[in-house]
C-alpha cells in the first residue's frame, strides 16, 4: 500500500506491482470493492449460455493522447468480450447515452429501453498524467436492471505502452464478476508457425496475444518445431525439435527442449539414442513432465520429475500409447492406445496404482471411448477445470474435435471440419482452441469454440499455423 | 531474451534448414590417376591393375548415390500397417546386399506415416515401420549398431498430394545413408 487517495468517488489502493513477462511494466491496482449481494451473473441454460447484453461505451480519456488510447482499450474490451459466449457486446452507435462520466451514476432508463436491453454497462476512463509519465484506466461495471455499482478497479502503468495488457485486465475482471469464473483474456497462445510452400516439416515457434496480436518468432533460427506445450503454471514452453544429429552429418534426432520465455534459457531434456521421446506435457504444478517414448518398435508412457530427473515408465502395454495428459489435479491421466484393437481414450492412475474399471479396461487403465460406428479418439488433454477432456475424433472421413468426462459420459462433439485436431484449453476451461486443416491441402489454421460448441471462430496467424499451445493467465508480480 | 541460449542448437538449426530439402547428392568426383592410385595396396607390385576401378559415369561405390542405383531405398506400407510384405522384402534384400558389400556404411532408417493420423499416433506409427526394417536388415546380417531409426510421422511427405496416390506414397520407410564406404 503506497497511497491512498480519492480521485471520482472511487477509493483507490495502489499496489505496485510488476508484470513479470513483460519486464520493466509495473502495474499499479486500485481497489476492488464488490458488493457480495446478489449479483448480476450471466445466466446458463442446460450447458449453453443465454449471452448477457453488454454496453461498454468509449472510455473517456484525460491528458495527452488519452483519447486515441482510451479508444483503443475500448476496443479490445469489446473484442474480448464479443469474443466470449457469456457475453452479448451491445452495438454502442445504438446507446443513447454517450460521453459517461465515471463519477456519475448512468441514467439507468436510457439503457433498459427496447431493442437495447442493457444488464451489464462498463464506465471508465483513461488518465494519462505527464507530471509522472503514469497512465491510469479505471472502470465501473453497473447492473443496470438492478440499478447498482456491481464492481470497480483500476490499474496505472507508468508508460502508455502497454495498454492492449491493460484492457485485458479489465476484460478479466468483468468476465470473472459476470461469470464467476476466472477471466482468460490476459494470456497467450504459442504455436508452430508453418509458411506456405515450405516443407510441411519446417515449422518456427511462434507466440501470440490469445487474440491474435502482438504475433512474433521464438526462436531466431528456422527449425523443424513440433508439439509445443505451455506449462499451465509459468511463461514456460516444452516442445520437439527435429535437428541434425551431431554425430552423423544427414541424419536426424528429435529433441525435447524446455524453454523459458522470459530469461530465453533453452535446456535439452531428452535426445534420441536409441529412442525417441516426443510429445511431453507438463503436470498441473510444472514439476514433472509425461511423454512419449518409442523404443523397439513400441511406444509408452513416462513420467519425470523435473528436480530430481527421476523416470518413470506409467505403461508397458506392446500397444501404442500416446498423447498423455495430466489431470488437474495430478492423480489421473487420459491418454490414446490401441491395446484394444482401435485408437481410443484410457485412464490411468498417474502413481501406476491398479483401478477398478466399471466400463472395461484392464485395472491398469479404464477405457473411456468405445468407437461406436468405427470412431477412433485421440488427441486427449484435460482441462484445467478437470470438468472434461478434449479430444479430437476421427471417422467418417474427417477429424473432430469434441469433449467427454472422465467416466466416458456426456460426450459431445463441438466442431464440423475435415482435419481438426491438438486440442488445447483456455486457462479457465471455457474455452477450446485447435490446429484446423479445413479441407484436403488447405493451410493449418487455428480455430477456437467455446466449451458449448458456440462461437467458433479463428484465431488470427500471420501464416498457417499447427499445434496451439493456451498458456496461463499472465501474473502481476 | 528470446534468443537460442545453446550454441549447439543454433548451429544445429541452420544446419537443418539446409538439409531439410534432402539434397541430391554431391555428384561424384571424377576418377583420376591419383584416385586409383590410392586405392592400389602399396605391398602390390607397382604394375598391378587397380582392383576397383569406377564406372566412368556412375556413382562412386560405396557413396549414398551408389545406394540409391543399387538398391531399392523406400518401402511402402499399408493404412495404418507396419509389416513388411514380399514385396518389401525383396527390396530390403537389394539394401542388405550393398550394406554387405560396404561394412563400414551406417544407415538412418526414416519412419513416415501418411497425414491421416494425429501428429502424436503418426510419430509412434512412423517409429514401427522404421523399426520393422531395422529388425529385418538386423535378422539378415547386418549389425544392429549401424542402423539408427527416426520418425517423422506425418509432417515429412514424400508426395504433398492429400489423395490416396499420395497418401500410399508417404506410408514409407526410407534407408538413408549417412556414412559412405572410403573409397
Amino acid at each position: 500500500m503506497m497511497t491512498t487517495k480519492t480521485a471520482g468517488g472511487i477509493v483507490q489502493f495502489f499496489n505496485r506491482l510488476a508484470l513479470g513477462v513483460l519486464g520493466a511494466i509495473a502495474l499499479v491496482s486500485f481497489a476492488a470493492q464488490a458488493p457480495a449481494h446478489a449479483q448480476l451473473r450471466a445466466q446458463v441454460v442446460g450447458e449453453q449460455y443465454i449471452p448477457l447484453r453488454i454496453a461498454v461505451p468509449d472510455f473517456d480519456g484525460t491528458g495527452p493522447n488519452a483519447a486515441q488510447i482510451a479508444q483503443d482499450i475500448s476496443n479490445v474490451l469489446r473484442a474480448d468480450l464479443g469474443s466470449s459466449a457469456p457475453f452479448r457486446v451491445l452495438d454502442k452507435t445504438a446507446f443513447i447515452e454517450k460521453d459517461l462520466d465515471i463519477t456519475l451514476q448512468p441514467i439507468f432508463a436510457n439503457w433498459t429501453v427496447a431493442g437495447l436491453e442493457t444488464q451489464a454497462l462498463v464506465v471508465g476512463n483513461v488518465v494519462v498524467n505527464t507530471a509522472n509519465n503514469a497512465m491510469t484506466v479505471q472502470f465501473r461495471l453497473w447492473d443496470v436492471y438492478g440499478q447498482k455499482l456491481q464492481y470497480e478497479m483500476g490499474y496505472e502503468v507508468p508508460t502508455p505502452l502497454n495498454w492492449r495488457r491493460l484492457a485485458h485486465k479489465v476484460a478479466d475482471d468483468i468476465f470473472t464478476q459476470l461469470t464467476g469464473d476466472p477471466g482468460y483474456f490476459d494470456s497467450r497462445v504459442v504455436f508452430v508457425s508453418k509458411t506456405p510452400g515450405d516443407e510441411p516439416f519446417k515449422g518456427r515457434l511462434a507466440i501470440m496475444d490469445q487474440d491474435g496480436a502482438n504475433a512474433e518468432f521464438l526462436l531466431s533460427n528456422y527449425a523443424a518445431v513440433i508439439n509445443p506445450r505451455f506449462s499451465p503454471t509459468d511463461q514456460v514452453v516444452l516442445y520437439g525439435a527435429y535437428i541434425p544429429d551431431p554425430r552423423y552429418p544427414g541424419a536426424t534426432l528429435l529433441r525435447t527442449y524446455l524453454y523459458d520465455l522470459a530469461t530465453g534459457r533453452q535446456e535439452i531434456l531428452a535426445e534420441g539414442a536409441g529412442q525417441l521421446d516426443f510429445s511431453a506435457r507438463f503436470s498441473p504444478d510444472g514439476k514433472s513432465i509425461v511423454f512419449n517414448r518409442a523404443e523397439r518398435g513400441n511406444t509408452d508412457i513416462y513420467k519425470i520429475d523435473l528436480a530430481s530427473r527421476r523416470l518413470t515408465r506409467l505403461t508397458t502395454d506392446s500397444s501404442i500409447d500416446v498423447s498423455p495428459s495430466f489431470s488437474p489435479d495430478g492423480t489421473q491421466i487420459v491418454f490414446q492406445s490401441d491395446r484394444g484393437g482401435s485408437k481410443q481414450l484410457y485412464i490411468m492412475n498417474a502413481d501406476g496404482s491398479r483401478m477398478s474399471c466399471p466400463r472395461g479396461g484392464s485395472g491398469d487403465a479404464c477405457r473411456i471411448t468405445f468407437g461406436e460406428a468405427g470412431y477412433s479418439f485421440t488427441d486427449p488433454v484435460w482441462s484445467p477445470r478437470g470438468d472434461w477432456i478434449a479430444f479430437s475424433r476421427q471417422g467418417g472421413g474427417q477429424f473432430v474435435i469434441g469433449v467427454i468426462q472422465k467416466d466416458g459420459s456426456g460426450m459431445r462433439i463441438l466442431t464440423d471440419g475435415y482435419q481438426d485436431e491438438s486440442p488445447t484449453w483456455s486457462p479457465n476451461g471455457r474455452v477450446i482452441a485447435f490446429e484446423r486443416t479445413a479441407s484436403r491441402g488447405a493451410g493449418p489454421k487455428i480455430h477456437s469454440i467455446d466449451l458449448t460448441g458456440r462461437n467458433e471462430r479463428r484465431l488470427p496467424t500471420p501464416r498457417d499455423a499447427t499445434n496451439p499451445t493456451w498458456g496461463p493467465v499472465l501474473k502481476m508480480q | 531474451m528470446r534468443t537460442f541460449s545453446l550454441s549447439l542448437l543454433a548451429t544445429a538449426t541452420i544446419a537443418l534448414a539446409a538439409c531439410a530439402s534432402n539434397p541430391p547428392p554431391e555428384p561424384p568426383p571424377t576418377p583420376s590417376a591419383s584416385n586409383t592410385t590410392t586405392v592400389t595396396p602399396p605391398v602390390q607390385p607397382p604394375v598391378q591393375p587397380p582392383r576397383v576401378t569406377p564406372p566412368p559415369s556412375g556413382p562412386l561405390a560405396g557413396s549414398k548415390a551408389d545406394f540409391a542405383v543399387k538398391a531399392t531405398d523406400r518401402v511402402y506400407f499399408d493404412y495404418d500397417a507396419y509389416n513388411l510384405d514380399s514385396d518389401d522384402q525383396r527390396s530390403l534384400s537389394s539394401q542388405i546386399a550393398w550394406l554387405k558389400q560396404f561394412p563400414s556404411t551406417r544407415v538412418e532408417v526414416q519412419g513416415h506415416a501418411d497425414e491421416r493420423g494425429t501428429r502424436d499416433y503418426n510419430i509412434a506409427l512412423g517409429e514401427r515401420r522404421a523399426q520393422s526394417v531395422k529388425s529385418f536388415l538386423v535378422a539378415q546380417g547386418i549389425a544392429e549398431n549401424r542402423i539408427q531409426t527416426i520418425s517423422f510421422g506425418k509432417d515429412k511427405p514424400l508426395d504433398p498430394g492429400h489423395d490416396e496416390a499420395a497418401w500410399s506414397r508417404n506410408r514409407n520407410s526410407y534407408t538413408n545413408v549417412i556414412v559412405e564406404a572410403i573409397s
